[in-house]
């Protein structure tokens, strides 16, 4: 009984990972309706981008308090590399095409973006976890918590918190919403398509790579991060419901939970147990537990 | 006539690969064979690919008939190739006839995320899973054929040619489906599945019959590929080795039943050649292959492309 | 004259609104009945009940004396009552030709659940019909003056032509029973009549009955030999077509015209 204390602040945390790993995808897919494979790419390229400048920073001798800063300017400057590369040099040239035919672009993308990564940092793993050892731990019921485990909390909060009120409380947001509802529409009253899908390509792959760099610091940056990424996010926004933020929130939630008691009672089936959410939501509610309304079809 | 055209082909390979196995290397059966496991899951993508619906999630039943291969060399002593093909054959069809239920709703995104999310379940399973060797796999005992185990030089030979005769016949069977007004109806239920409906035939069994055919095609190529890799694991059920197999699918495109297994073999030495020459920059080769193929080669693509996105 | 299909005391209800309302019609074999009303009035809830589409609450739908209310839409297809389409549905990557292969290929597919290896059934005569696929597909695009068009894609095809496709194939069925779903809608003025004669004409040496809805009310008076008129969930009228569209009720409500010292703006 007294395992329900850890069980809930493990899920917690994982909760608040998957969700800033995930919340990325679900935003392209509301706004440009395509699944992006990229996105785990996006999520090495911020790990390994934060991974090799924190150390770097930090070889230096600067002031480890703000190698924070540098892991969060290292997953933006990186997005703002790749990001419009990808969106304005390949990608608005395949919008007309089916999603399926989209979906397998972006997996092409990816392969390609595996072995430039190879290229730019090497094959060798990157461990740097000075960020995470400087905070200490804190203690919640007896048990001992690493400190920067908050840090994701507070992110997942932040960007959550920060998405819901740019979609709901500016101009911006409420341009979006139109977007996602009827692009042709919009177009046709003057937005920019054009522009709001480059924003929302590189503001969602940025989430990733910001997901990425600051789980470097706790594990060993090494080719192939993103592959394990990928495919949980997919199972996280399918959840929640494909283009949905709430959704992806619920979602990150409800596996966070689900692999939390499976890993402190049952550990066999971990991945188990997520991949039936999955397909269980797949079968009964394909639009997720928080579908976008969709309009009526006749 | 077309049609005698292909199985004089297929007969023809068959008795290429008879004829010349004895002259080649030993790693160039290897890649024949694995190009022939792989060739029957793309095989099998084609026939779904006609209807209009990309699996994410063939890995599931090459997981399966390479398992199934596996654990009937493990759990009794058989280790014929041929039995291992139809074990593994029967155990994915088995899966298959059950999940298509569920799947022969799905179109789209929705079918490829669905087929995705059941492979991972498998995966799920056998990582965590001491019994079917977790992450480390299995080894598979070398292969025998009708009851002889061939000497060592001659296995992959041998192997080969049962993969050979899996694989083309298989070919073969598909290309008279194809032939047969069950087969012929994908390409409409790709263009509009409404109409298919209403002049009152059921879209649900015809794409529920073709996912299980492709589901036993993967699994015969799954324990194929037990056999003459000589182990298993769990990556096999992962996304990426679906992603491998719909990679392969594409580049062959839905032409003929004898693209995918081309499709494999070019595969096969875009892989084999770009890792040779840069270890670290194969998958780069591999997804460059697979944008330009889907951008600038509509023949390999046709079907895919000629839906366009609906508002 | 014999009766080929009738409604009997039919009821539909979704939540609050009515679609059907004791709705009683017996369509005569052979005959062309035209349904009118305004948009929710009920005559597509009447044309899903006999398709098998929406199940009536209650009362029953008879097609050649016998009950298919409960009957699967498919199993009603086969028996041989088939819809066309307002939005022409059609094999878009197809030819013209192709497509009437397309639907006949469906008829063999149909016919034989077990021939699973069977081999190509081409030369055999498409179940239903005297003939193998090929001189079937010719004789139908004849009958409907598609010949001209019969290598074209089907979606460079001018409107007209794509709706007459759409109902040439559904006599690959060999429908006894053909329920058109607003034939000349999105049709321009001077085709409409044409097509209507072709269609007309085609199901007169067919021997299909048809019943059709429409909109344009010189269509129906033209063509039809009964008329239903539709209104909230009813049938307000019912017969020859000048006694119909002369119908004062008819009149307010369904052609929308003003009525007498009460000048409503006519109805949408």
């Amino acid at each position: 009984m007294d395992q329900i204390g850890p069980v809930v602040v493990d899920g917690i945390i994982y909760s608040a990972w998957l969700f800033i790993a995930a919340v990325g995808l679900t935003l392209i897919y509301g706004v440009m309706k395509i699944v992006n494979v990229t996105h785990g790419s996006f999520y090495a390229l911020g790990a390994y981008a934060g991974a090799s400048a924190a150390g770097a920073w930090l070889a230096r001798g600067y002031p480890p308090m703000l190698s924070y800063a540098v892991l969060l300017l290292a997953a933006v400057l990186v997005t703002l590399v790749f990001a419009p590369l990808i969106e304005r040099g390949l990608l608005r040239f395949m919008y007309a095409k089916d999603e399926v035919v989209i979906l397998l672009i972006t997996y092409a993308l990816f392969l390609i973006l595996e072995d430039t990564i190879k290229l730019i940092w090497g094959v060798d793993p990157y461990f740097v976890a000075q960020p995470y050892a400087l905070l200490g731990s804190f203690e919640i019921g007896g048990l001992r918590y690493p400190t920067y485990n908050l840090i994701l909390v507070g992110l997942a909060l932040v960007s959550g918190g920060g998405l819901a009120w740019i979609l709901r409380g500016t101009r911006v947001g409420k341009l979006l919403l139109t977007v996602i509802h009827d692009p042709e529409m919009s177009r046709a009253m003057g937005v920019n398509v054009g522009r709001f899908y480059l924003v929302t390509f590189t503001f969602g792959s940025m989430l990733a790579a910001i997901a990425g760099s600051f789980t470097a610091p706790t594990v060993s940056v090494v080719p192939g991060l993103g592959v394990d990424v990928i495919v949980l996010s997919f199972a996280v926004v399918v959840i929640g419901g494909l283009g949905s933020v709430p959704g992806a929130a619920l979602g990150a939630v409800i596996v966070g939970l689900a692999r939390s008691v499976s890993v402190h009672y049952m550990p066999q089936v971990e991945l188990f147990v997520i991949y039936s959410v999955m397909a269980v939501v797949l079968a009964f509610r394909p639009r997720g537990l928080f579908s976008l309304v969709e309009p009526r079809r006749i | 006539m077309k049609r005698d055209r292909m199985l004089f082909l297929l007969g023809a390979a068959l008795a290429a690969v008879i004829a010349g196995g004895p002259l080649l290397p030993q790693w160039a059966l290897f890649i024949l064979t694995i190009a022939f496991a792989q060739g029957l899951v793309a095989l099998g993508l084609m026939l779904l690919l006609r209807a209009g619906l990309v699996s994410f999630g063939q890995a599931l039943y090459y997981c399966i008939g390479a398992y199934t291969a596996g654990g009937l060399g493990r759990a009794f002593g058989v280790s014929d190739v041929f039995l291992q093909m139809i074990a593994g054959a029967a155990m994915a069809a088995l899966v298959a006839f059950v999940l298509g239920f569920l799947l022969a709703k799905y179109r789209g995104i929705f079918f490829g995320l669905l087929s995705l999310a059941l492979s991972m379940i498998l995966y799920g399973l056998i990582v965590k899973s001491e019994a079917l060797g977790s992450t480390d796999g299995l080894n598979v005992a070398r292969s025998t054929l009708f009851g002889v185990r061939p000497a060592a030089d001659w296995v992959r030979y041998a192997v080969a040619v049962a993969a050979a005769f899996a694989g083309l016949g298989a070919a073969t069977l598909v290309h008279l489906f194809l032939k047969t007004p069950l087969g012929r109806l994908a390409p409409a239920i790709k263009d509009n599945e409404i109409r298919v409906e209403y002049m009152g035939a059921s879209v649900r069994y015809a794409i529920h019959v073709q996912y299980v055919i492709a589901a036993t095609l993967a699994g015969v190529g799954g324990a194929l590929a037990a056999t003459t890799v000589g182990h298993i694991d769990p990556e096999m059920a992962y996304w990426t080795t679906s992603g491998e197999f719909i990679f392969i699918a594409i580049l062959a495109g839905t032409g003929s039943v004898l693209a995918p297994f081309l499709g494999a073999l070019l595969f096969g030495a875009i892989h084999g050649l770009a890792y040779d020459l840069s270890p670290h920059t194969w998958q780069m080769s591999l997804g460059t292959a697979l944008l330009l193929v889907i951008v600038f080669l509509p023949e390999g693509l046709w079907s895919l492309f000629v839906r366009r996105r609906t508002a | 004259m014999s009766t080929i299909l009738a409604a009997r005391g039919v009821n539909k209800n979704f939540g609050a609104i009515t679609a059907a309302a004791d709705i009683n019609a017996a369509i005569e074999l052979d005959s062309v009945v035209g349904l009118i009303g305004a948009n929710g009035a009920g005559k597509t809830t009447f044309i899903n009940m006999i398709t098998g589409y929406i199940k009536p609450d209650s009362g029953g739908i008879h097609y050649e004396g016998r009950d298919i209310t409960a009957l699967a839409p498919r199993e009603i297809t086969r028996l041989g009552i088939l819809r066309s389409f307002q939005i022409p549905q059609l094999y878009g990557s197809l030819s013209v030709h192709e497509n009437m292969l397309t639907a006949l290929g469906i008829m063999l597919h149909n016919a034989g659940r077990g021939g699973f290896f069977s081999l190509s059934r081409a030369r055999q005569n498409v179940p239903g019909h005297d003939a193998p696929a090929e001189e079937v597909a010719e004789r139908i695009l004849e009958r409907f003056g598609l010949m001209e068009y019969r290598n074209r894609n089907t979606q460079v095809l001018p409107g007209g032509v794509r709706k007459l496709l759409d109902i040439a194939l559904t006599l690959a069925a060999r429908p006894r029973v053909l329920l058109l779903d607003e034939p000349t809608s999105g049709i321009s003025a001077e085709e409409k009549f044409g097509i209507m004669e072709m269609v007309m004409k085609a199901m007169k040496a067919e021997g299909v009955t048809v019943i059709f809805v429409e909109h344009d009310m010189e269509v129906v008076s033209r063509f039809a030999g009964r008329v239903l008129a539709f209104y909230d969930g009813r049938i307000i009228a019912d017969g020859r077509p000048d006694a119909v569209l002369g119908d004062p009720d008819v009149r307010r409500y369904v052609v929308g015209e003003p009525h007498g010292q009460d000048e409503r703006a006519p109805r949408a």
